[in-house]
Order: structure tokens, then C-alpha cells, then sequence
């Protein structure tokens, strides 16, 4: 359920960005401060566990399919909250940047849904309060499993939200929450289920490791509403700062500005950069986004009549089109050929 | 030249899980020394090595390494003067390049970059691995990963090396080049292995450990001729000394 | 298990891709990242609708492909392997956006397939850049030039350690995964009380393995604080690199080339 670029808007896509990049940040300053400078090589390894415990898969009786392991919750056991979420982190931009598997500017989303929901809310909130100060053996498998399947089900509500926001998806909300939110209730048991027997596994085995974190130690004691606070000042500067520089899309940014300033009037200032882009956009009138203006929601859908586009104007543009990839393939082409002589030289 | 000393008296260790590892360790190494610490698994030739650098430290007994006795404030300079070479080079070779790797104790003793360079350079070429410099020690073999270890070390010029089986996992040219190297350096050496036949080449001293206790301290050639000895304390002659299989000559 | 093999392979692989030194990996990472970054932001802020513009923006990969002497045909096929989740979600668009909006005599298509075709240029443009970016730069560079442009050393040296460790665990991983399946036969042995016995034991050791780790760490020096002695250098190159391409992205996003090019065409020859 990794988001991919190409599903969210600029808009979304940086203001989930800024709100990741400051839980980033603050929990980079958590993890310095703490005085056990263990957990760096321990944050390194686990996320590298994360990573290899991911291609070991396992049958799910009775279905054929197979599952793998769910990273945060195991991370947030071990590790505590702050550690967890910097390696979910870090396993997620890994996944970004070698497997394609979700976007540089969909990684803000990513790491939002998979880190934000399962170490900060369903860590804290779930699997603390029924693992308890004293954490038995019981108490320790319900808790992870209901945490795990919290956790996912809050994430994959995260995608719906910023996919219907970012408005590339035609799904109705309605659907699209019916279509997420059973697939990751199955994902969410299978992967609450594993990750349970393997904490459990390490609880018979080295119960240290786990009293550790469940202690209410500094690792494991935070304020959310400091979070939640600096969560929402990020959200409210970039949404505003985003607004500004990418007015000349419209479409996705509504939202944000809606939410910043409560109200839609702000929408066109009549001076800055947003002006400028007018301008440049009235002398240049055949532009795309005057011709295929997007509706405002996905979910009441009313699609600007056909009639303004011209089909002169889309068969321009599909032998324009294959004009411009021909020329693109050519020039890699001839780079290509030049600097291998170059090289053989 | 007193601070090469490494003196152990009555060292005893017992685990959190209450496995004695080491009752009783008193011997005392010299300037220049080379000496080898050998037997059985989980002897506790390992654990006595944690103890040589500070990593684990019990209330009973004295550890001196050169003019200071190891505690919580001399750690720092301890550690600087014993090297410690890993059993598993993966374990040593942490950061994303070989000079990366070689350059981390030099940075953490706060030297200028440009020290740092020569030091790296001059720790790779000591151990002829000055090609690998940019190379991700994922991409190394198992004899190059064990030079870079070395060098990581050397880079802090230490003056007592500690290696924990130096030869293990190495394929026998390998094994060789390493002895030859470790035979050019000048520091106390202390190296805890099965290698008895490396031991031959490298060691003129032999402490041999069982159940946590010194069981001999002497010349090697002496302790390997002790048949008793070693088969009490599970350990075989070298290879060298046994007779040859084709013919049964020694 | 063969996964855990194709994983470490094209982990390594684009690791080597990675070393290489052409004029492409020479540039500064920090200019690379910024300008991938730059190209995706274009990229995504067209209309749903949009195509012919979006065309022109396979040039950048197309030259940095070149440049880098990358295996195009290797590229391509990763992004195949990631697509599904993009394919899932915007196969809806042609089920619920039915409104004709483009007609090629007999043919015509619906807003639905428009901007579902958007959605997968887009994609094949996002993802192929970020493979781009990491085949000509190489992770541990990627890495630096986060640290460089503000992200917390934290957080870059747990990348750092992330990345070097994958390697070593990917391989304990796939020897356990092999030791298993040599040991389980019709399906018995593959469920999910074995897999956690085999993740909980691999965790135990990576824990274990930390520790040694951290002691390595501790003989020299390591104070909790890790320093990394690399210069990066950013010269006029780096500048030009960097605009020149931003310029371009942005001259892009505002005029359609390849409408204007085909309305030239269409024109003299009606």
C-alpha cells in the first residue's frame, strides 16, 4: 500500500513531506539525547532485520497466499516510539529509492502512514495501555495484534485520505474506504499475528529486551500533544508556504488552502507569483490546464463538457507527442554514442 | 617503556545469567611480547579479551594497561592504546566505505582532516589494502575484509593489539599473507585462536585457558609438547608436530 | 526464497551501476537530488488530463540514462514490478470517468482512460527518475547530500548503517530461509509458527549483532557521535547542471511543445 508519486499532488505530497520531515527531525533530537548510544548501531541493524525479514515469507493455512512481516510494531517494541520511527523510516526510503516502491515525494506519505500511525498512536495508545506496566505473556500477544491492525487500518485510512485530496483518483470515497480498509484488516491479522509470535518468541527467549521499552522509561514517555501540536504547525507553514508557489494548480491545493486559512476567498491574491503565473498563462492560452479543467472533488465528479476540446487539438497533441519521444529516445541515443566513442578512445 | 604493560590479577567474571566464566586470571605481558591465548570453546578466552579494552568490567580483580589501572576514568585512553580486532569482520567494518571505516577512530580522536588522511593511507598501505580505499566492505572478500580490519585498528596506533581468531573463515593463502603481515608489526600482540599452528609461527608465549582458568602459562614450543596438558584442556598438538599421514614420520 | 536472492542481487546490482565514472556519476549528489526532485514536483503538478506535455520530460531521463551509461531495458523493468499498486488505483478512473473527451474518427476515448494513461506516464517518469537518480549517485552519496542539504546525521547515519547491514542480513536471511525449506516438504514446515521461530531467532542474533557492533564502535572512540570526514564538491558545474534542468522542467510545464509542434505539423499538411 505503498503511495507513488504519480497518485498525489504537490500539495499533498509536500505537506505530508513537512509534517514526516519534522517528526524526523524531532525524533533524531529524542534519539541523540538519549544517553544509551546503543541504539545506533541497534537502529541500523534492526532496520536492516526489517528489510531481510521482508523476503521470508510464510503460508497462510488454507489460502495458498503468503505473508510477510509488518515492520513498525515489532520496531516500536524493541526500540521504543522515537527509534522506530526514525528506522521505519529508513526502511521505507531504501524501498523508495532502490525498489521505485512509492515516490521521493510519496515517501512523506509513506513514511507518515507506516511510521507516524503505528509508533505514535497505536504503540502508545493500544499496545502500552493492554501490555501494561507488568507485561505478561497474554497481554503481550493481544497487544500486538490489536496495535498491528489499528496501526495498518489507520495507515491505509491515511492513503485514502491524501489519494481523494490529491484528486489524480477518480474513486469515490465511499469505495475507495470500503475497497482499503477490509484489505488491510486481513493484511493488518496475518501481520499482527506474525508480528506477535515473533515479540513473543523474543519474550520467552531474552524478556529484558522487551521490559525495556515497556518500562516507563524516558524512551517510552512522551506528550502527544507536543507532536500532534508541531505536527500541525508544519502542516498549517508549508500548506500556507505551497499554496503560495503552486497556485497555478488549483486543483489539489483547495484543500489546503481551504484548511489553512478556513476559507476559499484567499484563493486568488491579486499580486506575487500567483499573479505573474497568470499572466504568463493568459499569453500562452492553448495551456493544458485551460482546456482540461479538473472537477473540484473527486467524489461529486462533473467533468468540463467535451465540447471545448477540439479533437484538432488532441490529434496535435498525439503527433506532437510522438514527436517529442522520438526526439527524447534519439538524444539519449546519441549521448549514448558519443561518449561511448569517447570512451573507447 | 613501562606502558606497554598489560597485567591481569585475579580477574573473575561471572555473567548476569550466572555462567562463571572467568575465576581467577592473573598473568602479566610485556613490552614487545607476542602471546597467544588458546582453548577450548567457551573457555573464556573471549571474555577475557572484553575485559583487555573496558567493554566488560567486574569488581574482582586489577586489570593494568601500561601505567593505568582500567576504570571508568581511564576508558578512554585505554582504548586508544589497545587495539581490538574482531572474530567477525562484519562486526568491525560498520560504515559505508573502507575509508569511511578506517578514518571513524582517527575522527573520534579529533584530529585534522588532513591527519586523518595520512593516517588512513598510512594503515591501508601497512596492510596492502590501499586499493579498496573507496570500495563498500560488502564488496570485499573475506581475507581483504580481515586486512581493512586491521588497518581500522592500526589507525588509531595503538600500541597492545588484541585479535580474537585472526584466521578463522580465511582461505589458506590468505591465511598466510596475514601471518606473514602480523609478523612485520612491532606491537604487544594477544591473540586468542585454534590456530595452534599459527600460534607456532607468531607466539613465543602460550597462556592456555580452561574452564576460565589459566591451566599454563609458558614458551609455546614447551606447552605443545605437553601432550597431558593439551589433552586435558581439549586442545590437539599443531598440525606440524603431528605425524605425517602418509608415511607416520613427525 | 529465490526472492531473497533476486532482492540481494538487484540490491547489488544497482550498487555497481552505482560505481561506475561516467560524467553523470561525477556530478555532485546534492545537485542530482535537487533536480530530480525539481523534475518529479513539475511532473506531478500537471492536470489529470494531461499527456502530450508530460512527453517532453522523458528527456531528462532519456539523457541522464545516457550519460550514466545505464541498462535501460534493466530500469524499465523494475518500474513493471512496482506498477500494480498505480495500475489498482487508477483502473477506476476509466470505470467511473465515462465523458468522452477525445475523439480519433472511429475512436474515442473517455476522461477515464486519459487521465488513467496520466497516471501511468506520470508514474513511469516519478519512479524511473528516483532509479535514474540512484543508479548515477549511489545511496551512500545520496545519503551525504541529505545530511548536506539539513536532514538530522541521525537520521543520515542510520541510513548509512540501514544500508550496510542489509546486506550482511539479507544473506544470514536467505541461508535460514534455505535451511528451512530444505527441511520442509508438502507445505509442512512453511507456517507461521516455524516463520516466527526463524524471525525471532534472526532478531535475537541481529540484536546480539548490534551489540558487538556497538562494542567495535566503542574501541574507537565512538562517543555517540559519528563523524564522517567527506568533502563534498560543488562547483559551477553542479550550478548549471542543476538550472539549466530547472528551467527546462519549468519552461515545460508552461508551454506544451509538443501541442505546438503538432499543430505545425497538422496545419501545413491540411
Amino acid at each position: 500500500m505503498h503511495m507513488a508519486d504519480a497518485l498525489i499532488s504537490p500539495a499533498v505530497g509536500g505537506t505530508v513531506w513537512a509534517a514526516s520531515a519534522g517528526l524526523i527531525a524531532y525524533c533524531s533530537k529524542k534519539v541523540r539525547d538519549d544517553v544509551d548510544d546503543r541504539i545506533i548501531p541497534l537502529m541500523g541493524v534492526a532496520g536492516a532485520f526489517i528489510f531481510a525479514a521482508q523476503m521470508i515469507n510464510f503460508t497462510i493455512p488454507g489460502t495458498g497466499s503468503s505473508g510477510h512481516l509488518g515492520g513498525a510494531m515489532i520496531l516500536s517494541v524493541l526500540l521504543g516510539p522515537y527509534a522506530a520511527f526514525l528506522t521505519m523510516a529508513s526502511v521505507l526510503t531504501v524501498q523508495a529509492l532502490f525498489f521505485a516502491d512509492g515516490g521521493l515525494l510519496a515517501l512523506g506519505c509513506n513514511i507518515f502512514n507506516l511510521g507516524f500511525f503505528p509508533c505514535f498512536i497505536a504503540y502508545p495508545f493500544i499496545y502500552k495501555k493492554i501490555a501494561g506496566e507488568k507485561p505478561s505473556q497474554n497481554r503481550i500477544l493481544i497487544g500486538t495484534l490489536a496495535a498491528s491492525i489499528l496501526g495498518l487500518q489507520m495507515g491505509a485510512f491515511g492513503v485514502v485520505l491524501e489519494t481523494l485530496f490529491s484528486g489524480i483518483s477518480e474513486l469515490p470515497f465511499g469505495t475507495f474506504v470500503l475497497m482499503m480498509q477490509p484489505i488491510h484488516l486481513a493484511i493488518g491479522i496475518v501481520e499482527g499475528m506474525v508480528t506477535a509470535a515473533v515479540i513473543s518468541f523474543v519474550w520467552k527467549s531474552r524478556p529484558e529486551l522487551i521490559q525495556k521499552t515497556t518500562s516507563p522509561a524516558p524512551s517510552g514517555n512522551f506528550s502527544l500533544k507536543y507532536v500532534l501540536t508541531a505536527l500541525l504547525a508544519a502542516a498549517v507553514i508549508t500548506g500556507g508556504i505551497l499554496s503560495w508557489f503552486a497556485s497555478s494548480h488549483p486543483d489539489g491545493l483547495e484543500w489546503a488552502v481551504f484548511h489553512t486559512t478556513g476559507s476559499e476567498e484567499l484563493e486568488t491574491p491579486g499580486h506575487g507569483v500567483y499573479s505573474l503565473l497568470t499572466k504568463i498563462q493568459g499569453k500562452t492560452a492553448f495551456l493544458p490546464d485551460y482546456n482540461f479543467k479538473t472537477s473540484k472533488n473527486s467524489d461529486i465528479k462533473k467533468p468540463e463538457p467535451a465540447s471545448i476540446i477540439d479533437s484538432g487539438t488532441s490529434v496535435s497533441g498525439l503527433v506532437g507527442g510522438a514527436l517529442v519521444l522520438v526526439l527524447a529516445a534519439f538524444i539519449g541515443f546519441a549521448l549514448k554514442k558519443r561518449s561511448g566513442t569517447r570512451s573507447h578512445l | 617503556m613501562s606502558h606497554h604493560i598489560v597485567e591481569v590479577k585475579n580477574l573473575k567474571f561471572t555473567y548476569p545469567d550466572g555462567t562463571c566464566a572467568l575465576q581467577d586470571i592473573s598473568f602479566r605481558i610485556t613490552h614487545g611480547e607476542s602471546v597467544a591465548v588458546v582453548g577450548e570453546n567457551g573457555a573464556g578466552k573471549s571474555t577475557l579479551l572484553l575485559h583487555l579494552n573496558g567493554y566488560l568490567m567486574s569488581g574482582n580483580g586489577i586489570i593494568r594497561i601500561g601505567d593505568y589501572p582500567l576504570t571508568k576514568e581511564t576508558l578512554k585512553e585505554v582504548r586508544r592504546t589497545v587495539g581490538m580486532v574482531f572474530q567477525d569482520p562484519d562486526d568491525q567494518l560498520f560504515m559505508p566505505t573502507v575509508y569511511d571505516d578506517v578514518a571513524f577512530g582517527p575522527l573520534n580522536l579529533s584530529l585534522p582532516p588532513e591527519e586523518v588522511d595520512t593516517r588512513v593511507d598510512n594503515a591501508l598501505s601497512t596492510v596492502g589494502a590501499l586499493h579498496l580505499k573507496s570500495r563498500p566492505p560488502y564488496r570485499l572478500s573475506g581475507g581483504e575484509k580481515r586486512s581493512v580490519s586491521i588497518a581500522t585498528v592500526l589507525a588509531m596506533s595503538p600500541d597492545i593489539l588484541v585479535m580474537d581468531e585472526p584466521t578463522s573463515n580465511l582461505d589458506p593463502r590468505a591465511r598466510r599473507k596475514l601471518i606473514e603481515l602480523l609478523k612485520t608489526f612491532k606491537h604487544t600482540k594477544i591473540i586468542a585462536t585454534h590456530d595452534l599452528d599459527m600460534v607456532m609461527d607468531l607466539c613465543e608465549r602460550t597462556i592456555v585457558i580452561h574452564k576460565g582458568q589459566v591451566m599454563a602459562d609458558g614458551p609455546t614450543a614447551e606447552i605443545f609438547m605437553n601432550q597431558e596438558l593439551l589433552a586435558e584442556s581439549h586442545l590437539e598438538k599443531p598440525l606440524r608436530m603431528q605425524g605425517c599421514p602418509v608415511c607416520g614420520k613427525t | 526464497m529465490s526472492r531473497i536472492k533476486t532482492a540481494f542481487l538487484d540490491l547489488g546490482h544497482m550498487d555497481t551501476l552505482s560505481g561506475r565514472d561516467t560524467f553523470a556519476h561525477r556530478i555532485d549528489p546534492r545537485a542530482k537530488l535537487l533536480t530530480t526532485l525539481i523534475f518529479i514536483i513539475t511532473v506531478i503538478s500537471f492536470g489529470k488530463y494531461e499527456i502530450s506535455a508530460l512527453i517532453p520530460f522523458f528527456i531528462f531521463p532519456a539523457v541522464m540514462i545516457s550519460l550514466g551509461e545505464l541498462p535501460v531495458y534493466y530500469l524499465f523493468r523494475k518500474i513493471l514490478i512496482v506498477i500494480p499498486f498505480a495500475v489498482m488505483i487508477g483502473i477506476f478512473n476509466p470505470l467511473i470517468d465515462r465523458e468522452i473527451l477525445m475523439r480519433l474518427g472511429p475512436f474515442s476515448l473517455s476522461g477515464g482512460w486519459i487521465s488513467f494513461c496520466s497516471i501511468m506516464i506520470k508514474f513511469t517518469l516519478t519512479a524511473g527518475s528516483v532509479l535514474v537518480l540512484i543508479a548515477c549517485t549511489g545511496f551512500n552519496s545520496v545519503c551525504m547530500a541529505l545530511e548536506k542539504m539539513g536532514a538530522p546525521r541521525v537520521f543520515a547515519v542510520q541510513l548509512l548503517f540501514l544500508y550496510r547491514y542489509i546486506f550482511v542480513l539479507i544473506d544470514e536471511a536467505s541461508r535460514m530461509a534455505n535451511a528451512r525449506s530444505l527441511r520442509s516438504f508438502d507445505g509442512k514446515g512453511k507456517g507461521i509458527k516455524v516463520f516466527g521461530y526463524l524471525l525471532g531467532h534472526l532478531l535475537l542474533r541481529t540484536i546480539d549483532r548490534a551489540q558487538r557492533i556497538h562494542l567495535a564502535m566503542l574501541c574507537r572512540g565512538f562517543d555517540g557521535e559519528i563523524r564522517v570526514n567527506r568533502r563534498l564538491e560543488a562547483g559551477i558545474r553542479e550550478v548549471i547542471f542543476t538550472i539549466a534542468w530547472s528551467a527546462f522542467f519549468i519552461a515545460m510545464r508552461f508551454y506544451n511543445i509538443p501541442l505546438i509542434a503538432g499543430k505545425l505539423i497538422t496545419e501545413s499538411i491540411l
